[in-house]
């Protein structure tokens, strides 16, 4: 038994659960007597929607392929070995089941070293090597091709990268030495590093080829006979193989460099990973891949026992598995169908929401104001946005006449919503103004019609409580910029029912937004957790602390932006307003900051200026501040606004405003865009001792976002 | 509105490897649409100078038009292989002269004006639609003796043939195998079929089946070099007692696609294209459908009469071997000896395989090959029987003729 052997299985003992992918071999007559050729097809013998993985057992299924293959080729039987996967899919990478079970350094040392050991073993066999990535190829997907002598690639191909960084690992099967020494070190770092940190940015077939990863590019319809015919070329010699000489120079430093940058613009230096890779890639200069390799598994061992590999496992399978089956959602087969929906409002946010239910939905969506001005306004907004959707191509002519035709405004609700299945208000923040509009709603529309709510801050329960049917309003809380951040807050009022809950979720299904069910508790979820944050930041800088110092103390975080920026973004005087809210609920925890009220008082739009490019605190706002004398240091403030941060989401839980902590984290990551690989928040507050020291105890058992006991 | 007759050319042809249907065949986990996709992508790849845009119509024939056959083919097909959305096309039926069915119907329309350039094909996937899946005949075929109860039975006409021509015994018809089988053999061995060939991936999941995993088909599945007299006299009769017709004497049950493409002359000149057969007549008779391999006789009768020429005008014959009897038939007819080397060089469809719908452009891309080999030759003639008791038959000029003899 080899050593190899040996290794995959013990590793395969820790990991029963594994979905094995056999690695078939078989042989074949290539075209112009190019002569025998064993093709190895990676195939788990499921269909495309569940791809193809690597865990130890897929492993060693893969050495044992690559045992019988060698001795052909060293005897001579065959001329070349090719390597490609079942149909959509060449192979996705490891199995991160296996690598959440994982407790030990010796065990996550064994995973990569195991795939090296087989994967390796493709680029010193007797006769030449080629990959041929027929679908979506990702990780150690990507990895096993470049072990390979050629690679092809398809046109049809929807998916390709190496996925490890975003995640909180390395690209540990060779994808660090081997990539940069292929296709350089800047276009590597493009691929490891920068589509990685960009939510995971996937490559199609057609840039793999231009990259240089792939030799040949073939169209989806006969890739795989165009492959073995290229391959029969490549080895009679009648197809030579041209690649772009590697810059081994200032080049490849000044590429690590580039990658530096990046991973701290994304990550501020908090989540190791990217670090670790560029270590690796800057290392793989001198083309030593033994080198390359044994750091790849020194690295992808100590991030598999670091918390943040799990954070980042975490994050994934909230949005890819949480945010599919929302918690506490009803039974989907008592939705109601919505054949066309109601706007009231016909401001920037009702026309925004206007535009999204008509793309998505594809249903008459009439909008209403108070005047034929708005209206007209709110209807134009929504066909220029049309126009510019089909001066890009995203949508044809005929898909525009439709949309366009679908979309009308009237001012007389009766008309508009007679037979209306679905009406959202985005009028005015004032429960008076909003319960008289669904006053006047109500007496007009359907009586099976869902009344929502785009409030922010505002009692749904409130707001549904003059009403004849209370029960079918629910809260409809959208993120802006509506279009971009996936987060909808559904919320349920106290007497809410399931089928108008159902209803809701349907159509959050269809506008494709990630929905979370949140009870009726003040400003809801993601605002009430920024305006703690917020608050507490301008706390620490109301009492002394430089405002330089209480931005660059949450950086850690790693934020999409720094506290005063978003308060900018946001608008000082909404900022003002919702701590004002939540205050008039919780005044012992949210304090209203009267540097913030000086602020939005002397009309500020924001708090720096940007005519160096970077920003400055405005003078004008310097000098309207009011700061007491404690000083604290970066730390201070870090743990001071983690403490409240802690305890107002261990008051959420308590209070029930959602179900578990897991759904405030898929919150923040899709709707505040808190990082992907802190896994939100409570991961990051559990492994830094703040749950414990504030709440006495963590949020998440451990192994759900760290390494299990 | 005055309007001239156009000349109608082959362009080229192209087709699968044949397979054997079934559990075990090499196609038997490959789609019916996707063989004819891989035949129409090699022709265009062929044929670089050929603007897809021109292409006016494609037709894909196949016998049992569902499922995977199904959906309109020839337009399906088209959009699958990746032509233009502007190209339209239809699905043909005529049995076994499906692919046969439709070059003629497009050539017809070329000439006539309709179409300047045609994609003409067909296909059968005999493992995932078996001959006579879901079909319903009319009770009355047999309650007013419409026609015999052996006419559906493609191997009892071949018996019927038999009967009709005493002196064609199982032994001549072993004979004719064997040789079916020598010709097929050497031509493979001289590379005269591989170069029509488009090479197929195909995906096998069953490890009772063989090799499990991606492979790639670049040779016809159903040949049986170094058959012998002696192999085939102790095979069984399944048709008849005591029969003649044989699993050895016959074509088997085959997968595979074919396609051609057809072109006006002028166009063809014009573009640049080969001209590798130019159509001279085509015609279809019917017999009585218990005996329907008489088929190819009368339609030859036609085809010959239409174009003004005798059967000692045509210097080369490529006729579809469903049945070595129904071969033999028709040289008996026009007295042409059983081993004539003017008829089926390469051999037949007993040694590749008839996948029904797809075979008639397999004989044309052949027919073709012969064409450029033999200068001295003017006229050839393809030909095959059909179900149901028909003939059909398509007579071709070379362009390459040198004005030697024939």
């Amino acid at each position: 038994m080899s050593s190899t052997t040996e290794l995959l299985k013990g590793a395969a003992e820790l990991f029963p659960g594994e979905v094995v992918t056999q690695a078939h071999v078989r042989h074949l007559d290539l075209p112009f007597g190019a002569g025998r050729f064993a093709l190895i097809t990676l195939d788990n013998g499921l269909d495309h929607t569940k791809p193809t993985t690597f865990g130890p057992q897929s492993l060693a299924n893969l050495d044992a392929a690559i045992d019988q293959v060698e001795k052909e080729a060293a005897d001579g039987t065959i001329t070349g070995i090719g390597l490609t996967g079942k149909p959509f899919i060449f192979a996705v990478g490891a199995d991160l089941k296996g690598v959440e079970l994982l407790s030990r350094h010796e065990d996550a040392l064994a995973i990569g070293k195991g795939g090296h050991d087989v994967f390796r073993r493709l680029s010193g066999l007797a006769v030449p090597t080629f990959a041929y990535y027929n679908g979506a190829a990702m990780g150690g997907g990507v990895e096993v091709g470049l072990h390979c002598s050629y690679r092809t690639v398809s046109k049809a191909l929807p998916a390709f990268s190496l996925p490890e960084v975003f995640l909180g690992l390395v690209p540990g099967w060779g994808g660090c030495a081997l990539l940069p020494n292929l296709i350089g070190a800047d276009r590597a770092v493009s691929v490891i590093i920068e589509n990685s940190l960009n939510q995971n940015r996937q490559l199609k077939g057609k840039q793999v080829f231009e990259l240089g990863i792939a030799d040949a590019l073939f169209e989806g319809a006969d890739f795989l006979e165009q492959s073995l015919i290229w391959t029969a070329n490549v080895l009679k010699g009648s197809v030579s193989v041209e690649r772009a000489e590697v810059d081994r120079g200032d080049a490849w430093d000044a590429a690590v460099a580039r990658g530096r940058a990046i991973a701290d613009s994304k990550v501020h230096g908090a989540a190791p990973a990217a670090y670790r890779a560029l270590d690796i890639i800057a290392a793989a200069k001198d083309g030593d891949l033994s080198a390359g390799f044994d750091a790849e598994d020194q690295a992808l061992a100590d991030l598999i026992m670091g918390g943040e590999l799990r954070s980042g496992i975490y994050a994934f399978n909230l949005v890819q598995k949480r945010a599919k089956r929302p918690a506490g959602a009803p039974d989907k087969n008592l939705a109601r169908p919505v054949t066309k929906v109601g706007v009231v409002g016909a401001g920037l946010m009702a026309s925004q929401l206007a535009l999204l239910f008509l793309r998505r939905l594809e249903v008459p969506v009439v909008l209403t104001d108070i005047d034929q001005e708005r209206v007209d306004k709110g209807v134009g907004y929504v066909h220029a946005e049309i126009e510019k959707l089909l001066g890009k191509g995203r949508i044809n002519q005929d898909k525009a006449n439709r949309l366009k035709g679908l979309v009308s405004g009237v001012l007389d609700k009766a008309e508009g919503f007679a037979d209306a299945d679905f009406v959202i208000e985005a009028v005015f923040e004032e429960i008076g103004v909003k319960q008289q509009v669904f006053a006047e709603v109500e007496a007009v529309a359907p009586a099976h019609a869902i009344l929502a709510t785009n409030t922010s801050s505002l009692s749904v329960t409130e707001m549904a409580s003059k009403l004849k049917n209370p029960e079918r309003v629910v809260g409809f809380h959208f993120f802006n910029p509506v279009a971009i951040l996936p987060l909808l807050e559904i919320v349920r009022g106290e007497q809410t029912d399931d089928a108008s809950l159902a209803t809701a979720f349907g159509v959050a299904r269809k506008l494709k937004k990630t929905a979370v069910l949140v009870k009726d508790a003040p400003a809801f979820v993601v605002n009430r957790i920024l305006t703690r944050f917020m608050g507490e930041i301008q706390n620490v800088i109301d009492e002394g602390t430089p405002v330089e110092v209480a931005e660059k103390a949450v950086e850690p975080l790693g934020l999409p932006m720094s506290p005063l920026v978003l308060l900018e973004l946001v608008g000082p005087a909404i900022g003002l307003h919702v701590s004002e809210t939540l205050n008039r609920s919780f005044p012992e925890r949210f304090t209203v900051s009267q540097n913030l009220a000086a602020v939005v008082k002397a009309g500020k739009r924001g708090f720096y200026v940007y005519d160096s490019g970077a920003p400055v605190l405005d003078p004008e706002v310097a000098a309207l501040l009011k700061q007491g004398d404690t000083v604290l240091t970066e730390e201070q403030t870090r743990d001071r606004v983690l403490d409240a941060v802690a305890q107002e989401i261990g008051l959420m839980l308590d209070e029930g405003v959602v179900a578990e902590a897991q759904d405030i984290d898929l919150c923040l990551i899709t709707g505040a865009g808190w990082p992907f690989h802190l896994g939100g928040i409570t991961p990051y507050l559990d492994r830094e001792g703040v749950s414990q020291r504030v709440n006495g105890k963590p949020f998440l058992a451990q192994g759900v976002a760290s390494v299990p006991a | 509105m005055p309007r001239t007759i156009r000349d109608v050319v082959f362009v080229d042809g192209v087709r699968t490897p044949f397979g054997k249907a079934g559990p075990k065949g090499i196609y038997h986990e490959t789609r019916a649409d996707d063989l004819v996709v891989k035949a129409i992508r090699e022709l265009l790849r062929r044929n670089p100078d050929l603007d897809p845009k021109k292409i006016d119509e494609v037709a894909i024939a196949a016998t049992t038009q569902i499922g995977d056959q199904g959906l309109t083919l020839g337009r399906t097909a088209g959009i699958l292989a990746g032509l233009p959305q502007s190209v339209p096309g239809y699905s043909i039926d005529r049995m076994c002269a499906g692919a046969l069915t439709a070059v003629t119907s497009t050539a017809g329309s070329i000439a006539f004006g309709a179409y300047d350039v045609v994609v003409a094909g067909g296909v059968e996937h005999m493992g995932r639609h078996p001959m006579g899946e879901g079909v319903d005949p009319n009770p009355r075929f047999v309650s007013e003796k419409l026609v015999d109860e052996s006419a559906l039975f493609m191997g009892m006409t071949a018996e019927n043939l038999h009967d009709r021509y005493p002196t064609i015994t199982k032994q001549r018809a072993d004979e004719y195998a064997v040789r079916s089988q020598e010709k097929a053999a050497k031509a493979y061995a001289n590379g005269k079929i591989q170069q029509d060939l488009v090479p197929v991936s195909v995906r096998r999941t069953n490890a009772e089946a063989g090799e499990t995993g991606w492979g790639l088909v670049t040779a016809d599945e159903p040949m049986r070099p170094g058959t012998t007299l002696e192999s085939l006299a102790g095979l069984k009769t399944p048709f008849r007692a005591h029969g003649r017709v044989t699993a050895g004497n016959a074509a088997g049950l085959n997968d595979g696609a074919t396609a051609s493409l057809l072109a006006a002359e002028d166009v063809a000149r014009e573009l640049g294209l080969p001209v590798k057969m130019r159509l001279v007549s085509y015609a279809f008779a019917g017999v009585e459908p218990e005996v329907m391999g008489y088929g190819p006789i009368p339609a030859t009768e036609k085809a010959l009469a239409q174009a003004g020429l005798s059967i000692s005008d045509i210097g080369l014959f490529e006729i579809n071997e469903a049945f070595a009897v129904q071969v033999l038939a028709f040289l008996e007819h026009y007295g042409i000896a059983d081993d004539d080397a003017r008829v089926n060089q390469y051999g037949g469809a007993i040694a590749y395989g008839h996948p029904l719908a797809s075979s008639g452009v397999r004989l044309m891309t052949q027919l073709a090959r012969q064409f450029e080999e033999q200068p001295e030759v003017r006229y050839g003639l393809t030909t095959m029987c059909v179900g149901f008791g028909m003939g059909a038959t398509v007579i071709w000029e070379n362009p390459n003729f040198d004005g030697g003899n024939k």
